[in-house]
């Protein structure tokens, strides 16, 4: 099952009479299997949508409109996605309603026959079941200006919602017009409709703004670079104002940062009306861009070419070395007798002396990562000869074992994952990476189809313990005995061993500590002699864990909710003046630079992400691990230059303050002045170790003025995010071969993410909130958190539970204003995206809560609004009792 | 006690503890080993197509062996026994030259299950017995040419199968506590259902809830028509159904992982009802009461229940199991899914956030 949880959406535009001669011409001439295949053709270019148009003259609608839709059912790799039916015409649009099994669009109604019709149509498309486009038209006629476009939208939506439509269904289309016409009133058109998006977005809840681009270039049309230009600015600039989707050919849109720099300003000052004179400017350049290539020069020192191929084919693998490989390849294969002695012969000797250096503690996995890109590019070239040997001799490929891995669902997280993934593949094993958010039926089918020799987990988020168990039991459930690898930052061999292994006792469960230790831990698994000691010892070993565990928990008494409550950390309110912001509800702050933020950048858990574990800058000096680390931070270092050059990625931020005081645990967030309206409320838990006598069982809660001290006090939250544009480039990377690069973007995105999350907390102190507004701090400084006020997010110490970010997330607007989503365990989207809260108090300070009690959980729950049982499921890494016995 | 009641109670219990409804009403009648003068009946007689196999028809000609199954299976323990109205649409009843009789059957089918359900009650005060009104899913498919060399082609079009669900509905309306749109292999069948029963709601005072059943076909986890159970679940979304689940085609070992999916997938109440394992080389079901019990207990365990009973081959023996299998366990919860725009083809979509 795959669910794409998409953050922007591409609709086809190809099978739209009005917007595509071809696919007109071949549905006027009834040669409806070609047109078919131009629907196929634009979901194979990215298409998550298809919108299918049949109003033309020539045509009758209904009766085409059926026939397609027909015909698109019956073929499985088109009818995957879902429909956008479109027509200007009612009876169309509900002819294709009357032919679709899934949920579709309609695209579209609008107010332009009044609102009683209107609210017919509305509810006619609920009997059907599906979402709606809805044109911000009215009685008057299509909106042009941004008021307009806002207005209608507004009315419209009230309608809908008071008709019983859900809000979610509801797409806005605001009407993208032409620009540079030639004609002064239509200059501001691009920047009425980017300024409605953003309006709509933020007044309307749930609702969603789409727009068909093609208008748009009208007056370029015959130049395709100056249109492709267009749009790509438009839409640039549109989606970060919550544009959701656009009908656009896919497969006809530009990078924005690869237009060339010239084009991109001209029509950036058409888009946004920079000058009255852009339409002209951009004319004036038009004709220039006609067909354009770029080429890249390369340089390197030759020296080790002077070897033979053998001598050459290691160089180039202990080196990460790719300029040559295919050439060198090429060359062995030429001597060898069979391209798989290639393999066998120079490559894995290659290889090996890489694995030796590894072993020895001489290479570290970077520089491993990138062998493996050499590697790679390598086999890649074999592939054709060797398949054409297996035809010939029927022989069948050679592999030492297969491992299926995968990110379980829910979570997104997978740096980890691919390094374990290509340094297995560099030792000769078949690694089937199933990728992110993968569930447990996806995992084990894929486990079965590839008769798999074992299989791994991975994940960074405390929710996806619980999946994994989940994957484990369902291993249990189904017979499975292959092993099972247990792996990522969260899990621990005590988890593996409390919760993971009981729940899968056909087979065994290794957790796998990082990537050095997976080839080790897989080759022995499958080795006949050494696998059965290794299991017997793991078993022995975790059944210690588990004895100790249950020893530890036993060992250590809670309090009760109550007496934890009494200790509270009391704060002297008498005496005190809350700091007030400088602006109250959320703010976005999109000027970052990113030469600024790789300054911040804190090099310490970059390198733990490789495994080159040390405090930096020590470590760059240590005897063993020391030229790692320097090449590392110099790629690292290299990969910046470009990421700011280019601007790879688009850090974005959104803060909040809000009027809040304390009362118990909770911290209510206030709507106005009066302080008599809760605007949310933030949950918090309560520290319940026992503790010496004086030293207070903390809450974050205790950082904020209770409600009877009389203060005014507030609190702030933020997401930030540098992960924009990290997964396209990333995929590239690894199609293309290169892990090494897609990992390093990774690395470096969630590196600038946080060193983006400490640049904001210290505007915040000095300026937006400007309780510090003197601080001065150094990198260090920051590194070590030497500073007035925390910003503290869920999910990790001081607030375990997770779930407090969507509550976060809907006080920002978080996804419809920087584009970061919430999965359903509560993992950011994109990863490399940080967020938190803000307390301001000088006695605020980050704690761990620690393990809580039945009655705190419980307490928890009610506040909370949930159910036991599932705060109990979000809470299960801090219980201080086993759920599983009923009563403590 | 009033529909309005009983539903209060139902949904109240719902709450409490998981709620089992009956077994198989085809294999059973398959078992009493009727022939064709007991289809006929007396009415139909002299009726020029041969009627055997038309299980429906019972309802008129045979309704004491049908109430005898219902009964059998209040019995057994069953919170909500099903129609025996199946086929009892006229596209489906036009196989035999029905067509006419069709809303007649339907009515007979829901006025019996209706009598033995308040019967029981009578005879035992505190347990409500609800009836679900079954539309199965027609003999002819909105989404499937039945000719090879014209996959544009269809044998009916949708305003006919609303018209034919309609009629059902509007027959059983009166004596039904819910609707149930079961066995659904092809989702566009089920949304003329879902418009038809919306139509006749529309026309009550107190609207009949919907409970949606689909049918997964084989392990590749789709309907006959294509969909994943997520992108089922999208689908009918929109009737905001009371419950929702998946039925049929398969037995508990092999449905279990697409149950799964739909327990995560809908916020409202989820029912599953198996058959009693695969057919084995004779086409029977042969899966005991035991067998099947221990899976739907397994299921109820895990959570991912709160309604459950059997399909094709299940027995009141396979009922009383599962209640007792089933019985003190808490049921699902029903989560609150984050709002957002979901879509579906064959596979589902979702625009996050």
């Amino acid at each position: 099952m795959t669910v794409s949880l998409t953050r922007f959406v591409n609709i086809g535009e190809r099978t739209n009479v009005s917007g595509s001669a071809r696919f007109k011409r071949l549905i006027v001439e009834g040669d409806y299997e070609e047109a078919l295949s131009v629907a196929r053709q634009q979901i194979d270019n990215g298409a998550q949508i298809i919108d299918v148009n049949m109003d033309d003259g020539l045509l009758d609608g209904v009766e085409a409109m059926t026939k397609f839709l027909r015909l698109i059912a019956t073929e499985p790799d088109i009818a995957r996605v879902p429909v956008m039916i479109d027509s200007s015409k009612w009876e169309v649009i509900e002819a294709g309603l009357k032919c679709v099994q899934g949920k579709a669009v309609v695209n579209s109604i609008s107010m332009k026959e009044g609102e009683a019709e209107f609210v017919a149509r509305t509810k006619e498309i609920m009997r059907y079941g599906a979402a709606a486009v809805v044109m911000a038209f009215d009685e008057e006629g299509q909106a042009d200006t941004e008021e307009r476009k806002v207005q209608i939208c507004t009315r419209a939506y009230k309608l809908m919602v008071d008709a019983g439509f859900p809000p979610e269904d509801i797409i806005f289309d605001p009407n993208i017009f032409a620009v540079a016409t030639g004609l002064p009133e239509h200059d501001n058109y691009g920047v009425d409709f980017i300024n409605a998006t953003r309006r709509i977005k933020q007044t309307l809840p749930h609702a969603r703004v789409s727009g068909g681009l093609s208008n748009l270039s009208f007056s370029f049309r015959g130049n395709e670079p100056v249109r492709r230009a267009m749009h790509s600015v438009f839409l640039y600039h549109a989606i970060r104002a919550g544009l959701d989707m656009a009908i656009v050919n896919a497969g006809q849109l530009d990078i924005y940062d690869d237009i060339e720099p010239d084009l991109r300003q001209r029509a950036e000052d058409v888009i946004l009306n920079r000058r009255p004179d852009a339409g002209e400017r951009l004319l004036d350049v038009a004709d220039r861009y006609r067909g354009q290539n770029a080429a890249v020069a390369k340089k390197t020192d030759l020296a080790w070419r002077e070897g033979d191929v053998a001598a050459r084919l290691k160089h180039a693998l202990i080196h990460g070395l790719t300029d040559f490989i295919v050439e060198d390849t090429e060359e062995a294969r030429q001597m060898a007798g069979k391209p798989l002695e290639v393999i066998e012969g120079p490559l894995m000797a290659g290889m090996n002396a890489v694995g030796e250096l590894f072993g020895a503690g001489k290479m570290f996995l970077p520089q491993v990562v990138k062998s493996a890109r050499v590697m790679k590019a390598a086999v890649a070239h074999l592939i054709p000869y060797l398949e054409e040997e297996k035809k010939r001799s029927g022989l069948e490929g050679v592999s030492n074992g297969k491992v299926v891995m995968a990110t379980v669902k829910g979570d997104v997280h997978d740096i980890g994952k691919n390094i374990v993934g290509v340094v297995l593949q560099c030792n000769g094993y078949d690694v089937i990476d199933l990728g992110v958010m993968v569930p447990a039926e996806k995992i084990l089918a894929a486990a079965k189809e590839n008769n798999a020799d074992m299989i791994g987990l991975s994940g960074l988020i405390t929710p996806s313990l619980d999946e994994m168990v989940h994957v484990a039991s369902e291993m249990e459930r189904q017979g499975w005995s292959c092993p099972l690898l247990i792996g990522g930052a969260t899990t621990s061999p005590m988890h593996t061993a409390v919760k993971i292994e009981p729940a899968y006792e056909r087979g065994p469960t290794l957790y796998v500590a990082d990537a050095s230790r997976a080839v080790g831990v897989v080759r022995t698994l499958l080795s006949e002699e050494h696998r059965d000691a290794l299991i017997k010892q793991t078993r022995e070993d975790y059944e210690r864990l588990r004895v100790s565990h249950a020893q530890g928990r036993g060992a250590k008494p809670r309090l009760k909710l109550e007496q934890a409550r009494a200790r509270a950390l009391k704060l002297d309110w008498s005496d005190y003046t809350p700091p007030v912001p400088s602006f109250l509800g959320v703010q976005v702050f999109d000027d970052w630079d990113l030469g600024d933020l790789r300054r911040h950048i804190d090099w310490t858990p970059f390198l733990a992400s490789w495994d080159v574990k040390g405090r930096y800058p020590q470590i760059l000096d240590d005897p063993d691990k020391g030229e790692a680390a320097r090449t590392l931070i110099a790629d690292g270092e290299a990969m910046l230059d470009k990421i700011v050059a280019e601007r790879w990625l688009q850090p974005r931020a959104v803060a909040g303050f809000w009027r809040a005081n304390a009362q118990g645990d909770d911290i209510i967030l206030w709507e106005g002045q009066d302080r008599a309206r809760e605007l949310a409320r933030l949950h918090t838990l309560r520290q319940q170790m026992p503790k010496d006598t004086g030293k207070p069982n903390v809450a974050l809660a205790d950082f904020v003025a209770p409600l009877d001290s009389g203060l005014e006090d507030y609190v702030g939250g933020f997401c930030v995010t540098a992960g924009h544009g990290e997964a396209e480039r990333s995929e590239r990377f690894a199609r293309a071969g290169d892990d090494y690069s897609a990992i390093m973007l990774k690395a470096l995105a969630d590196r600038l993410a946080e060193a983006l999350a400490e640049s904001l907390h210290a505007r915040v102190r000095r300026k937006l909130w400007g309780y510090a507004p003197d601080e001065h701090l150094t990198n260090p400084d920051l590194i070590s958190e030497r500073y007035q006020g925390i910003r503290p997010a869920p999910g990790y110490p001081s607030q375990p539970d997770h779930t407090e970010k969507r509550t976060l997330f809907a006080l920002l607007g978080a996804p419809e204003r920087i584009g970061v989503h919430l999965t359903e365990s509560c993992a950011m989207t994109p990863p490399a995206s940080v967020s938190g809260l803000y307390f301001s108090h000088p006695k605020s300070h980050y704690f761990a809560v620690g393990r809580i009690g039945r009655d705190q959980v419980a307490d928890y729950a009610r506040r909370k609004g949930m159910d036991f049982d599932e705060a109990q499921k979000w809470l299960s890494p801090i219980l201080a009792y086993d759920p599983r016995k009923t009563v403590q | 006690m009033t529909r309005k009641e009983r539903r209060a109670r139902l949904e109240q219990l719902a709450r409490e503890r998981i709620l089992v409804i009956d077994g198989a009403m085809g294999t059973a009648i398959q078992a009493l080993g009727l022939d064709g003068a007991d289809y006929h009946g007396e009415e139909f007689a002299g009726w020029p197509t041969p009627l055997k196999g038309d299980n429906d028809l019972l309802n008129l000609t045979r309704p004491e062996a049908i109430t005898a199954i219902h009964e059998s299976y209040l019995d057994a323990g069953a919170d909500m026994i099903e129609t025996n109205t199946f086929n009892a649409t006229a596209i489906s009843q036009a196989d035999y030259g029905l067509q006419e009789d069709a809303p007649r059957i339907a009515a007979a089918g829901a006025k019996l299950a209706r009598a033995a359900a308040d019967a029981f009650e009578a005879r035992h005060e505190a347990r409500p017995c609800g009836v679900m009104g079954a539309l199965g899913p027609l003999s002819k498919t909105l989404s499937i040419s039945p000719k090879v060399e014209d996959p544009g082609y269809r044998e009916v079009d949708f305003d006919q199968v609303h018209k034919a669900y309609f009629d059902q509905a509007e027959a059983m309306a009166p004596y039904v506590d819910f609707f149930a749109i079961e066995t659904v292999f092809d989702t566009l069948n089920a949304k003329a259902a879902i418009a038809a029963c919306m139509d006749v709601n529309a026309g009550l005072d107190e609207p009949v809830p919907l409970i949606l059943s689909g049918t997964i076909t084989d392990n590749s986890g789709r309907t006959l028509t294509g969909q994943t159970t997520e992108a089922f679940w999208t689908s009918i979304a929109h009737a905001r159904p009371w419950a929702a689940g998946l039925n049929c085609a398969l037995g508990a070992a092999e449905l279990r992982p697409f149950v799964a999916d739909m327990a995560r997938a809908a916020d409202c109440l989820v029912i599953a009802y198996p058959n009693a394992g695969l057919p084995n080389a004779f086409g029977e079901y042969d899966e005991s009461p035991q067998t099947t019990a221990a899976h739907l207990g397994e299921w109820a365990r895990d959570g991912l229940v709160n309604i459950v009973g059997g399909c094709c081959g299940t027995t009141p023996d396979h009922i009383r199991a599962i209640v007792k299998a089933v019985e003190g366990i808490a049921p699902r919860p029903v989560p609150k899914r984050p709002k957002a725009l979901r879509l579906s083809g064959l596979e589902p979509f979702e625009l996050a956030g």
